[in-house]
């Protein structure tokens, strides 16, 4: 069996991931499979950002698989680069390369890095790994938009842990001055960094208000649920013309979708084999939409 | 040399209306005429350099070619990382301009001494890296540097240097290294505004009978191998000048460079040794106090040729 057939295994012909739903799904899948065969980490971040993923590429980015270079296109930075994962696999189901090259994660000569990387890989805009770069270089993309009046959006996905970064701030202080409407970052708010809880490391609450003084449009939504997630890249597009870039927080948890991974700082690390990958696999088969 | 490089940025902004220049919130007295001329190719990123960098990047992707502006160690060391990942290896077009390399801000203290900029910037693949020596070698090194591809450093001294080329340098290109002085019995070797005294020590070393060449080298990475080549074969004794640490810069640029190529010739390194100064004072001050004005160049030359 291939590593598509597998991962497709139970779909009638090809996913339909127009649907969110089905794309955060096929994330999932494909985040067990990518870290179970190289043995990888970071699969708990991978499932938290699925639906935030999912929700991009099927329907707000703009963006064409047959054209990943396209002038006119959304830019897309995941500034929480170990989370990659759900990059190439939401490309890979949009077509930007084959879905069998997955199973080529983290391997000897293999493209798709851990932490996500544009060498090679169509469709990716910008490669990360080192925390706190995504969001200068997004507002330097939405600046250049801004001067260009173009159409297109900068968007950047951060992690919650992450904005411990200083350089978060200091791009959300210039995206502020520089009036980058066009521009909208989404935390993956898991609460969870690399060894705690966020309270517990450095405390972000109330994050909400900290975005707020600076002076920031802020959009608290159920990071998992798929039609609140449209409808917050709706009132996000909206935004366009009042001046202020928009983030917003997406309550997410940590190793979403499987219940032994779900809030378990364990699996920031641990990569998913042998009966755990069984018991992990069982529960998403039972989640298929 | 920060005046000869405003003219030529006014001059390059005026031809290419998408050329950007960010500041970290510095040159109150140099960058003034550019952003008065230039209001919508001039950004104040404020003191954040990290997120300057990175902003530098992302407005390079698109399509600009954009100057990272700052002093001293601020402009590189601070955003390290920033060049490297954000810049150097998505080849964006960004230009990091230090003004202040060396002691240029000797009074104010080891935080704003760069002497290990050259070092660390030309470790960096994808990373062109100028050290012009005077002016002329400002006007002739910085459009180049525009249209050069990708991630540039261009090291500045500071102010009203004098002009050391008798004559502007005409159609120069990456990397030529360029003679300001012929001579027979040892070469000196020149990055960045210690060429001063590289010169000086030159005509001392004149009044004591010795001829002495002296190249400039207004860019260190690449290096001009083949003048490098060219000197080992003419001359015994080659010394090495930069307001600089000798770990990693234009020295050990020099040394690969015919470690590489086997030659026999001994190469003699002046620069900061592998110490942080700790002492204060002017930039000539300091130049003495480690050993890298005319006279101590002079002399050290002296001092290895009798061995």
């Amino acid at each position: 069996m291939t590593y598509t057939e597998k991962t497709h295994a139970g779909f009638a012909g090809q996913p339909d991931v127009s649907d969110p739903r089905v794309l955060a799904w096929l994330i999932r899948r494909h985040g067990l499979e990518m870290t179970h065969i190289s043995r990888g980490s970071h699969i708990g971040a991978i499932f938290s950002v699925a639906e935030i993923m999912a929700v991009l590429y099927s329907g707000v980015l703009h963006v064409d698989p047959t054209q990943p270079k396209m002038p006119e296109r959304d830019r897309l930075i995941l500034s929480k680069g170990h989370a990659g994962a759900s990059v190439y696999a939401a490309l890979a189901e949009r077509g930007f390369f084959p879905v069998e090259e997955l199973a080529t994660h983290y391997a000897n000569g293999s493209n798709l890095s851990g932490h996500v990387s544009h060498k090679g890989v169509p469709g990716v805009e910008f490669s990360t790994g080192s925390l706190g770069h995504g969001l200068s270089v997004a507002a330097g993309m939405a600046l250049g938009a801004k001067k260009d009046q173009a159409d297109w959006r900068v968007f950047c996905v951060l992690g919650d842990g992450e904005c411990d970064e200083g350089s978060v701030w200091e791009a959300a202080l210039q995206a502020h001055q520089y009036q980058l409407d066009n521009l909208i970052a989404v935390v993956d708010h898991n609460r969870m960094q690399s060894l705690d809880f966020c309270e517990n490391t450095l405390a972000l609450e109330p994050f909400g208000d900290k975005w707020r003084a600076f002076g920031w449009n802020v959009i608290g939504v159920d990071g998992h649920d798929t039609a609140a997630l449209q409808a917050a890249f709706a009132q996000a597009k909206e935004n366009r013309g009042t001046g202020r870039p928009t983030v917003i927080l997406a309550r997410t948890v940590k190793g979403k979708g499987v219940s032994f991974m779900e809030n378990d700082i364990l699996w920031h690390y641990r990569t998913p084999q042998g009966e755990e990958y069984e018991a992990a696999l069982k529960e998403l088969e039972a989640q298929r939409p | 040399m920060r005046d000869a490089f405003t003219r030529v940025l006014m001059r390059e902004a005026a031809k290419d209306p998408r050329l950007t220049l960010i500041t970290g919130d510095l040159g109150f007295g140099v960058l003034r005429p550019f952003w008065e001329t230039y209001p919508d190719q001039f950004v104040n990123a404020g003191i954040a350099e990290q997120s300057m960098t990175g902003l530098a990047a992302g407005l390079a992707m698109t399509g600009r070619t954009v100057l990272t502006y700052s002093i001293g160690n601020f402009p590189t060391l601070r955003c390290l990382e920033q060049i490297r990942n954000d810049c150097a290896y998505h080849d964006a077009n960004v230009k990091v301009v230090c003004v202040g390399g060396g002691f240029v801000y000797g009074s104010l203290g080891m935080s704003h001494h760069a002497t290990e900029d050259m070092a660390v910037l030309r470790a960096l693949p994808g990373v062109t890296v100028f050290a012009p020596g005077d002016p002329a070698e400002v006007e002739a090194v910085v459009p180049v540097m525009l249209r050069t591809p990708g991630a540039c450093y261009l090291r500045l001294g500071r102010g009203g240097e004098p002009l050391l080329h008798e004559k502007p340098v005409e159609g120069w290109t990456l990397p030529r290294a360029l003679t300001l002085r012929e001579g027979a019995d040892v070469a000196l070797l020149s990055a960045g505004g210690i060429l001063t005294q590289t010169v000086g020590a030159a005509k001392q070393l004149a009044e004591k009978g010795v001829s002495a060449e002296v190249v400039s080298f207004p860019c260190i990475k690449p290096i001009d191998r083949d003048k490098v080549m060219e000197l080992a074969s003419r001359f015994r004794h080659i010394v090495t000048v930069e307001e600089h640490s000798v770990v990693g810069g234009f020295g050990s640029a020099v040394c690969e460079a015919l470690a590489d190529a086997g030659s026999g010739c001994r190469v003699h390194r002046i620069g900061m040794d592998d110490v942080y100064s700790t002492i204060v004072g002017t930039q000539q001050y300091l130049r003495e106090a480690y050993r890298m004005d005319e006279k101590a160049i002079c002399e050290r030359t002296l001092a290895w040729m009798e061995e």
